[in-house]
């Protein structure tokens, strides 16, 4: 444990004189944790929503009282205004996944 | 368990600490912000404490409200982080690092990090704010970041004019704006960038900076390293990271993040029914004025008597004039004491010791800045969840 504990020190003392000398930053963030909760169509959301952002994005919206026409008009808005490339077919399964789970 | 950074100081190197590719998450606790589903992961990031987590792809941390009592300068390891994009540059080079200027200019200029650090350097503390800062409190509900009260901070930003470098350019005449895009960018092509605009008078007050230090260090890689933009006054939207490509235009840009997003309505006051869409909308532009008690928290048990109560106070840019205090609920109210000046675009510390007697007590606070601006009794509503000032209320029971 404490030949670990030394090497780690090591390592991070290299990087952080790398860094001093400015070498490529290197920025690692956390493993991405965050998942989508289990519910219908949930492979279909997974193929299109996780491209472009994580699912805390889904997950941290506030409870509306019109849950469907909340999703229904974000997912609207990945597409139109976004650029998200959802098939006409999977616009109705994702909408119904998201209203259904969260 | 030990922590790598005590290691670190324990051997003298403090100021190393702050490497950038430690790569496990650590596993922290849980915060619930006072809103419906407001429970969040606290998270810790290269370069950062704990902070709480609203995203992890592209990462929006929040800073725990806290921080705000430690003081009128957030420290960079509590800054919050707010980006929109997820192609980050995660792995970019400050010595091949330039900044482009462009467009409407008689010498388009190509400038290294070193060129910029040679130049007169300025300072300035300011507030940067995000503009859904608070989200999380509009009812009803609106979409958008659900944030509580601490997507704020207050740094000392170090770097030169952007009024300097845009003179070494030369502004061609017809010059009406300029535009600024950061090295984070989307993932699909098909998406907008993230470019944000200033007219051209705004540009070269003086007062907006290319900064590269934050409270005497660099910046922190998620609060924009090695170049952003610093907009006094302004919402956190136009504070532009890792900023590396300048254009003057001689129009009005007209991208979506001008355009479509960001906008407030242009209504008095800038609200609207709850629940509406407002007719025209306007690009959100300076703070509105707030404040905030930062030493005693929603909920919290005091024991009767004398208690000094803190907090702060900030506004757009015309400097904080007054902070009244109440402690019935808003019925009768003392000026606080205020703190240190410095400077009108920056947290104001403010003081004044109370007594409360036993029960639930109803604490309040409410700034007035120097140009008559005050806080609102009830919030004010627009659909994007931006602007929120109403006077914050602290429950307390004291016994």
């Amino acid at each position: 444990m404490q030949r670990t504990v030394l090497l780690a020190v090591s390592l991070a003392l290299a990087a952080a004189v790398g860094s001093a000398l400015a070498a490529p930053v290197n920025y690692k963030t956390p493993d991405e944790v965050a998942a989508f909760k289990p519910g219908p169509n949930l492979e279909v959301v997974q193929g299109n929503c996780t491209a472009c952002h994580s699912s805390d994005y889904i997950n941290t919206q506030p409870p509306m009282k019109d849950k469907k026409a909340f999703w229904q008009a974000e997912v609207t808005k990945m597409i139109q205004v976004y650029g998200a490339p959802i098939d006409d077919a999977d616009v109705g399964k994702i909408v119904d996944y998201l209203a259904a789970t969260y | 368990m030990f922590d790598r950074r005590d290691l670190l100081k324990g051997a003298g190197l403090a100021a190393m600490a702050a490497t950038l590719n430690s790569t496990k998450a650590l596993a922290l606790d849980t915060v619930t912000l006072p809103f419906a589903n407001g429970e969040r992961p606290l998270v810790k990031y290269p370069q950062k404490r704990a902070m709480i987590g609203l995203t992890s792809r592209p990462p929006q941390l929040e800073t725990p409200f806290a921080v705000f009592n430690d003081g009128p300068l957030t420290p960079n390891n509590a800054f919050f982080v707010r980006y929109h994009l997820s192609d980050l540059p995660y792995n970019l080079d400050p010595d091949k690092f330039t900044l482009e200027v462009k467009g409407k200019v008689d010498k388009p200029l190509r400038l290294s990090l070193r060129d910029i650090r040679k130049m007169k350097a300025t300072e300035i503390v300011a507030v940067n704010q995000c503009s859904g800062n608070s989200r999380g409190f509009f009812e009803p509900r609106v979409a958008g970041g659900q944030l509580a009260n601490g997507a704020m901070g207050c740094a000392r930003w170090r770097g030169v004019p952007l009024k300097t470098v845009l003179e070494m350019a030369g502004v061609q005449s017809g010059a009406r704006q300029v535009t600024f895009n950061g090295m984070d960018g989307p993932v699909s092509d098909k998406t907008p960038d993230f470019i944000k605009a200033l007219d051209l008078d705004h540009a070269t007050d003086g007062e907006v900076m290319l900064a590269y230090g934050m409270n005497g260090e660099d910046l922190p890689f998620l609060n924009g390293f090695p170049l952003r933009l610093v907009v006094p006054g302004y919402y956190g939207t136009y504070w532009v990271k890792h900023l590396n490509e300048i254009t003057v235009i001689d129009s009005v840009y007209d991208g979506f993040w001008m355009k479509s997003a960001y906008r407030i309505p242009d209504t008095p006051n800038n609200a609207i029914e709850p629940g509406t869409t407002p007719k025209a909308t306007i690009p959100i532009n300076r703070f509105t004025i707030r404040s905030f008690i930062t030493s005693i928290h929603d909920g919290a048990k005091l024991k009767a008597g004398a208690v000094t109560l803190r907090g702060i106070a900030f506004d757009g840019g015309k400097g904080i004039k007054e902070v009244q205090v109440s402690t019935d609920g808003g019925k009768t109210w003392t000026s606080a004491k205020l703190g240190k000046d410095l400077g009108k675009y920056a947290f104001r510390e403010w003081k004044l010791p109370v007594k409360l007697a036993a029960g639930t007590v109803e604490l309040k606070v409410r700034a007035t800045g120097n140009g008559g601006e005050t806080q609102p009794d009830t919030p004010r509503w627009n659909p994007a969840g931006y602007l929120r000032n109403v006077v914050e209320t602290v429950r307390v029971s004291v016994a």
